[in-house]
């Protein structure tokens, strides 16, 4: 308990009680007074050892899910960019799925971008441009195995484009592209097994400007009266090359594109975020340091790791912690190739086998002896007589026993039953045939 | 009491030398039982292997059905056979492994995977060139194009050194026990047979298939034994194989099932194991308790939140055990005089029943060492549980009250933490049956030690429904009594209190009563009306609560006060008093809203949504006016002159436009109708957050607005209409679900099936909802139920690793903070 008394005040507290105090014009004593009180109140509302915080965390995150709606929208009137939300969107986030349903970015802009067209002109250089947008109609040509494309010239001149330049943009490996006026004439280099519905498919999505992969952008005003871009769509890599973006703050919603860019705590503050952004768009309260400890759960091996059969749930150490949860048959095969030994330390462990969890009141192993009380005579020669017995059986734990010993057998001589059977069982034998 | 404890638990594989001297017999026949129904010496059920019948003995051990733990057999296999399930890891090692020397095929073994992927064409020990191996499922294995038989499998992994198989951690056992030459026959115990009404044995799924392995087994010996043919050899060996392989996994891909006579696949040993209903999860996991009950819960106020009233039939069949003392003897005694007591046990451990015939011989005899099975009484500590148990409050200790009629009752302020409502729920209790249990879960688990949650540090009990709607009205400004009614008042609360000598009582004095004197607090009330400039105390709708010194000044009290999850008072009082005290400060706060609204008379009908007949008019004209709007966007939208809203498609715009422009008309409709309407008491349940929202005292008075689906305007049903009823292609609001009727007023049709779509979605959505939910709470409970806060304040695993080092990063607990923070300010201003 000593070291627990030396916990100091956080950091947030401890500045909010000091400004407290000189705003106060509070004296020296009595402003040491006010911390002193402050700290005993901060020190009762710790936690207690051996608390099981994995359960509650877990109770805490889940027993809001089962309120949430399955599908939200952006409702009426907030024009936006949908995205997941909802329970599917909190167990994508907790199954540490590697690409969400609804990729987005929230990007900010640098202070010298702060206007509107300034915005619009980044939030241009940022989507993505096919050539399907400036296609107007499409043939396939049988004839010559080609595919013929009719091009929008203003939309063209939008982009500064002309058709020559635009097919400099086109990147296709094994396809020739040619222009006349505008005339889009595309034929493939092979000249065998030309699949021309795929050619055309590909070629329409092929990439012409913007950011890959983002699909959709809208500027918008947040409360403050800064300028920011959504996007469906994420590729947080291009986008931090472009010019105007602060990459200081410019986000995106998946954890593993943020791990890959920024590093696992970037990726572990992404995790928090996300979920509480998520658990908070409903309106549910859950105190923010469970999703932490989840989000450290997930990350605390360096990679982001899901919560289930493939994650953390489904790598446990414990033999038949694994069992118990999914995949029975693979764990306890794999188990005994390997000669597995399961220590016996966690929780579901120690339920199979009708023991106590090493957890909260259950987590204490010495048991008192009522001072004064009890017999004594019988104790000594019990001890001689089951020292060896129990040595043959159990050869290693040595230095705990000797402070335990006593106090069980003290136990047993009341009960006397536990100790004896391995003696009787043999005679028991011969009594009855 | 027993202390011994299992350490650990190790896995590996067993060894024929083993498995022998596990056994006591070896099976030598099918037969189960003979002509006089005897088990056979030498068959399945030989009674050597434990028993299964009430009255026999072990052969073995002597002991009967309860404390025989059974027997192993043995079968000697006249040909070996694979052990399916280890299919993967044999064909792994023949890959591995040379077949002439044994070894591994790499220089530098990492492990059986590694090794197995990519092996050295040729041996680097023995030089021997390596032939194609090839798995075919189930269990078949081919070195080039010749078959690999178990036996010739078996030969290849006795010639790998043990030195080798350490280098690939491959430490469960000899590879060549993968290969079966000696069966373990189950103890009995382990597939006990059951017999039924007409008197006829159904043994089970195993027996049944442990016979079919002894008869083929007999069979191939004798055909060996006569020296048949090849081919009929291989035939029952192939069978013998298939008969082992689904004896240990009936669910195998590519084999057929082995199935009962009536149809049903048989269970092997894996289905025995896996999944919900399996072993590890069904039963030791999950274990079916005695000493429970279970019936419908209903509503009593008059109990403290930490009652539970057990109906007396209950509490005639639960049990309590308690061992007599020089102290206790008396009180027992007389309880079994009441025939208040079930069984006396003696101190050999004999049972005695307690009848009206024999109470008072028993009385006579019992002395200190018996102890008795005493029925539940008053203030027993009983566990209170309503499924599903979502969360730790799902369990929580109550106190007895026998009472009569059979639900058991509950004060509806901890319906929030249960999420129970009394439309049918039911709920069990649990009476605990040692000293320990009931002490410890009386002082970790009483309701009273959880009123704040863990999961958002707020109080999961508070007031409910009528409690907050009759504080809220009894601390309403215009609530003034005379001391005789206030007398009144507090008699039928049941509370004990000397009023002062005055002659009118304001209901804020009342209710100031009940506060604890440090009380300091000021705060919005759920009723306040958000005006633009807050004028605090001076508030002239009286919504702003302060209380000073345990007196409320202003405002009233109501859902945001002594509500579950946002009473505020309720937090500030835990702090103040005990637990004890918090508790009978809700218990009071909430007999008395109770007692009031009994004394006043709360009730509503269908005239608390009249509206005066102009302003219905004005009602009718907005919602016209809303569908004017929205009916406009149509036709620019037909004329493709809709401008279309950033990344969305025209379609898209115009379907959020009308619905924005639905959703505004009836917040204009809602605010006319809030304030137009009476002040009955269907306002007060809104406004004091009892039950009910404005939204639906707007769908009740004026109109219910756009249903949707999915979050759209509803759209399916027939091509671009939802009925026939409708022209095609018609977007207006009402061909889309827009219902501009309240429904007081009734609904068309139309408008009818519409909100049952909607209605149905709902149902949909939920049963959806508790199965995907229900999922992720079972993965996140696998992952993190081994975290637990260390003496240091870290949080690490059940393997030491550490997860968090300062726990939540500021070590400190929800459930003793507000909210999740620390009020260290409320704490120095008010102690």
């Amino acid at each position: 308990m000593g070291e627990r008394m030396n916990v100091g005040l956080p950091a947030k507290i401890r500045k909010d009680v000091e400004s407290y105090i000189s705003e106060h014009n509070i004296s020296e004593s009595e402003g040491k007074e006010i911390m002193d009180r402050v700290r005993k109140f901060y020190h009762r509302a710790l936690y207690d050892p051996e608390e099981a915080v994995g359960v509650v965390t877990a109770q805490s995150l889940s027993e809001p899910a089962t309120q949430m709606t399955m599908r939200t929208y952006h409702f009426a009137g907030t024009a936006g960019i949908q995205v997941t939300l909802g329970l599917p969107r909190l167990i994508e986030i907790f199954d540490a799925k590697k690409e969400p349903e609804t990729p987005s970015m929230t990007i900010y802009l640098r202070p010298e971008f702060q206007t509107e067209v300034k915005a619009i002109e980044v939030a241009k250089k940022i989507k993505e441009v096919k050539l399907r947008d400036f296609v107007i109609s499409d043939v396939i040509d049988l004839v010559n195995l080609t595919v013929k494309c009719k091009l929008d010239s203003e939309k063209l001149k939008k982009f500064n484009l002309e058709p020559k330049k635009l097919v400099k943009h086109i990147k296709l490996k094994n396809i020739d592209c040619e222009t006349k006026g505008n005339d889009l004439t595309c034929l493939s280099k092979k000249t065998e097994n030309v699949n021309l519905h795929k050619l055309k498919y590909k070629l329409l999505e092929s990439h012409i400007e913007g950011v890959k992969g983002v699909s959709h952008v809208i500027v918008s005003k947040d409360a403050n009266g800064e300028w920011f871009i959504t996007t469906l769509g994420s590729n947080l890599k291009k986008v931090f090359e472009i010019e105007g973006v602060d990459p200081n703050r410019t986000i995106c919603n998946n954890p593993f594109e943020i791990n890959d860019l920024l590093g696992i705590e970037a990726a572990r503050n992404s995790i928090i975020k996300e979920a509480v952004d998520t658990i908070g768009e409903q309106g549910l309260g859950v105190d923010i340091r469970y999703v932490s400890i989840l989000a450290d759960l997930m990350t605390s091996t360096g990679g982001i790791m899901g919560i289930g059969r493939y994650g953390i749930a489904g790598n446990k150490d414990s033999v038949l912690a694994r069992m118990a949860f999914e995949e029975t048959k693979k764990h306890i095969i794999s188990a005994s190739i390997d000669g597995l030994k399961d220590p016996l330390k966690g929780h579901v462990e120690n339920i199979i086998m009708n023991q106590l969890i090493p957890m909260g009141t259950g987590a204490f192993e010495l048991i008192g002896r009522i001072p004064g009380g009890k017999p004594k005579p019988e104790r000594p020669e019990k001890r001689a007589a089951e020292k060896p017995r129990v040595r043959k059986r159990v050869e290693k734990p040595k230095p705990k026993k000797p402070v335990k010993k006593p106090k069980v057998k003290s136990k047993k001589t009341k009960s006397k039953k536990p100790s004896k059977p391995p003696a009787k069982k043999p005679k028991r034998k011969v009594k009855k045939k | 009491m027993n202390t011994s404890k299992i350490n650990s638990m190790e896995f590996g594989i067993l060894s024929p030398k083993l498995i022998k001297s596990l056994a006591t017999v070896r099976i030598v026949t099918s037969d189960l039982y003979d002509a006089d129904g005897y088990p056979v010496d030498g068959g399945v059920m030989d009674p050597r292997m434990g028993v299964v019948d009430p009255g026999l003995r072990c052969r073995t051990c002597g002991g009967t059905i309860g404390d025989c733990p059974g027997h192993f057999g043995y079968l000697e296999l006249a040909r070996p056979v694979i052990h399916v399930l280890y299919t993967k890891y044999i064909y792994q090692l023949l890959k591995a492994t040379c077949s002439k020397c044994g070894k591994l095929l790499n220089r530098d073994p990492r492990s059986l995977d590694h090794v197995s992927k990519s092996p050295l064409k040729k041996c680097p020990h023995c030089g021997k060139q390596s032939k194609k191996l090839s798995f075919v499922k189930p269990y078949t294995y081919y070195s080039g194009k010749d078959e690999l038989s178990p036996s010739s499998v078996r030969e290849w992994f006795e010639r790998i050194p043990d030195s080798e198989l350490k280098k690939i951690g491959f430490d469960g056992g000899r590879p060549e026990w993968l290969v079966l030459t000696l069966f373990p026959i189950p103890p009995v115990t382990m597939r006990p047979s059951i017999t039924l009404e007409t008197g006829e044995r159904s043994e089970d799924d195993l027996t049944h298939k442990l016979v079919d392995i002894v008869r083929i087994n007999q069979s191939l010996k004798e055909n060996i034994d006569i020296g048949a043919p090849e081919f009929i050899l291989n035939d029952l060996w192939e069978l013998s194989q298939y008969h082992v392989a689904t004896y240990f996994d009936n669910e195998l891909t590519g084999v057929p099932q082995a199935r009962h006579r009536s149809g049903r696949p048989l269970k092997g040993i894996v289905q025995r194991l896996k999944a919900k209903e399996g072993r590890i999860r069904g039963n030791l996991l999950g274990k079916r308790v005695d000493f429970s009950s279970r019936t419908v819960i209903s509503p009593d106020p008059t109990l403290s939140i930490n009652e539970v009233g057990v109906p007396e039939q209950v509490s005639k069949e639960l049990t309590i055990p308690e061992i007599i003392t020089p102290l206790n003897i008396k009180t027992i005694k007389e309880l079994i005089k009441d025939e208040k007591v079930n069984y006396l046990t003696r101190p050999d451990g004999r049972k005695i029943k307690v009848t009206q015939e024999n109470k008072n011989d028993l009385v006579k005899t019992l002395t200190n060492g018996w102890s008795v099975d005493r029925q539940l009484q008053n203030n027993d500590v009983v566990l209170f549980n309503r499924q599903p148990s979502l969360h730790r409050v799902s369990v929580m200790v109550h106190k007895v009250r026998v009472m009569p009629y059979r639900t058991f009752r509950m004060n509806p302020s901890v319906c929030a933490p249960y999420n129970a409502d009394f439309d049918g729920d039911e709920m069990n209790i649990h009476a605990l049956q040692s000293e320990e249990a009931r002490v410890e879960a009386s002082m970790i688990m009483d309701v009273k030690n959880n009123i704040i949650s863990p999961r958002f540090g707020g109080p999961l009990v508070g007031l409910d429904l009528d409690q907050i709607s009759g504080v809220y009205i009894l601390t309403k400004k215009e609530t003034v009594m005379t001391k005789e009614e206030a007398t009144q008042l507090l008699a039928t609360a049941g509370l004990d209190m000397e009023l002062p000598d005055k002659e009118k009582f304001t209901g804020k004095e009342i209710v100031s009563m009940m506060l604890p004197s440090e009380l300091n607090i000021e705060f919005k009330s759920h009723a306040c009306k958000e005006c633009d400039k807050c004028l605090r105390e001076k508030c002239e709708h009286d919504r702003w609560v302060s209380i000073r010194n345990g007196k409320l000044r202003t405002g009233v009290l109501d859902s945001n006060a002594v509500g579950a999850f946002k009473g505020r008072i309720l937090n500030k009082v835990k702090r103040l008093v005990s637990e004890e005290n918090l508790k009978n400060f809700i218990d009071s706060l909430g007999r008395l809203g109770v007692a009031y609204l009994m004394s006043r008379g709360f009730s509503i009908g269908l005239s608390d949504l009249d509206l005066p007949p102009n302003i219905l008019k004005k009602i009718e004209r907005e919602i016209e006016n809303a569908q004017k709007e929205a009916n406009g966007l149509v036709v620019k939208f037909n004329r493709g002159k809709l401008k279309a809203l950033p990344g969305m498609t025209m379609e898209e715009s115009l379907e959020t436009q009308i619905l924005s422009v639905l959703a505004e008309g009836l917040n204009v409709v809602s605010e006319i109708m809030i304030k137009h309407i009476k002040e009955s008491d269907i306002i007060h349940m809104s406004r004091s957050g009892a039950k009910g929202s404005n939204i639906n005292t707007t769908q009740m008075a004026a109109a219910v607005g756009s249903e949707t689906i999915l979050g759209k305007r509803i759209q399916r049903g027939y091509l671009n209409r939802i009925t026939p009823h409708f022209k095609q292609g018609d977007l207006s609001p009402t061909a889309h679900g827009f219902v501009a009727r309240g429904f007081k007023q009734g609904l068309t049709p139309f408008e009818f099936f519409w909100n049952v779509m909607n209605g149905r979605e709902g149902l949909m959505d939920k049963s959806l909802r508790t199965r995907k939910s229900g999922y992720m709470q079972r993965r996140l409970m696998n992952s993190l139920q081994d975290l637990k806060v260390m003496e240091d304040l870290s949080i690490r695993d059940s393997n030491g690793n550490i997860v968090q080092f300062f726990v939540g990063e500021d070590g400190m607990d929800p459930t003793k903070s507000d909210w999740g923070t620390l009020n260290w300010m409320d704490h120095i201003k008010h102690g």
